[in-house]
């Protein structure tokens, strides 16, 4: 698998709302496989949390996925799914939404950072 | 700790100098893995800075972003289910290289470009130029993502080998050399134990028998006292000849 997974490039996926989603395709990051899954998921307020939370895991399992974005609004949500990843692929980053501004104090990565650094120099 | 634990081993020297090449080693061992995690340590420091920088970075970049695509639908109109639905392949994709520090293979990300792009004819109407930069926009904030991706796996793995390394070296420093110095404490004063009691004994024989010659002479000078010269008196058996061994 490694062997294989190094010659075909390992692709980026996103959770989030719709802008979110819309702008990442837009960079270039959504494909379809061949089981017509998408790599992306749009979550609107009509989106149920389990929803979301199957669909990061079914990310997770992907071995074709290497980094999984996802709207720290939406993370909020699902936080104990993500602090129960702890193994480093595929990585998971939590990035800003539109309408709602990024809290570094809320990060999954950050907060296990936060005993070497105190929380003035997190949001510097 | 009990002073008793101690490696369950024979008290001698052989045993003695076993223990010694294992506390030497041990306390290589230890120099070593303290090494190690130093460096570990520093890499470690230097890739949370970054961390904390690029996680700032990408909160602006994400806002100009954002920016950019309320821009260009306000210029060509609704356009996202549009590229919701248009999916089919990737164009940026990730590689993955390895980086070792002290031993530790850390993933690195790399994005690359690959195959054309899907929405090339979108905003052909009109916001051509809008839609330009929004995707500008993105890729620049997917190679932010990707770069900070992998700093942060790096982040999580070096966590991880860090815990394990101070782990190993506080274990070595306060269980496994304690017990080695214990252990070797406890054959040296066996050791002297035994050299004692051997010393006791020596000077013990050594009594006997001057016990038992005195005893003798005395007989002897009794036996010359009543007549009996036994002084010369050679042992039978002894033929005087030296040259036999047996």
């Amino acid at each position: 698998m490694a062997l294989h997974s190094a010659i075909r490039g390992k692709l980026i996926s996103v959770i989030g709302d719709e802008d979110t989603c819309v702008g990442f395709l837009l960079g270039g990051v959504g494909e379809i496989n061949k089981n017509r899954h998408p790599n992306f998921m749009v979550v609107d307020k009509n989106t149920a949390v389990s929803e979301i939370e199957d669909c990061f895991k079914r990310f997770l399992k992907r071995d074709d996925i290497d980094i999984i974005l996802i709207n720290q609004n939406c993370a909020e949500l699902i936080r104990h799914v993500i602090d129960a990843h702890t193994s480093p692929v595929p990585a998971v980053l939590e990035i800003p939404s539109k309408d709602h501004p990024y809290d570094a104090s809320k990060d999954s990565i950050l907060r296990r950072a936060r005993g070497m650094f105190n929380p003035e120099d997190l949001v510097r | 700790m009990s002073g008793k634990d101690r490696l369950p081993i024979f008290p001698s020297r052989g045993a003695q100098m076993l223990m010694k090449a294992r506390l030497a080693g041990a306390q290589k061992g230890h120099g070593l893995l303290k090494k190690k995690a130093d460096a570990l340590q520093m890499r470690f420091r230097m890739i949370l800075g970054k961390i904390i920088e690029t996680k700032t970075l990408m909160g602006e970049v994400m806002k100009e972003a954002a920016f950019s695509l309320a821009e260009a639908k306000f210029t060509t109109g609704d356009f996202n289910q549009v590229v919701l639905q248009n999916v089919t392949k990737a164009q940026i994709k990730i590689r993955t290289k390895k980086d070792n520090v002290a031993g530790v293979t850390l993933p690195v990300f790399e994005s690359y470009q690959d195959g054309a792009d899907t929405y090339e004819l979108a905003g052909l109407a009109r916001g051509g130029q809008q839609l330009a930069k929004l995707k500008k926009n993105y890729q620049s904030a997917v190679k932010l993502l990707v770069e900070l991706a992998s700093l942060q796996t790096s982040f999580v793995t070096l966590d991880e080998v860090i815990k394990i390394t101070n782990r190993r070296v506080n274990a070595i420093e306060h269980v496994i050399i304690p017990r080695i110095d214990r252990t070797l404490a406890y054959i040296i004063s066996e050791l002297d134990e035994l050299e004692r009691e051997e010393f006791y004994r020596l000077k013990k024989i050594q009594d006997k028998k001057r016990e038992a010659r005195s005893k003798q002479e005395a007989h002897k000078a009794e036996l010359l006292k009543k007549g009996i010269d036994v002084r010369e008196v050679a042992n039978i058996l002894d033929e005087g000849d030296d040259d036999v061994l047996f």
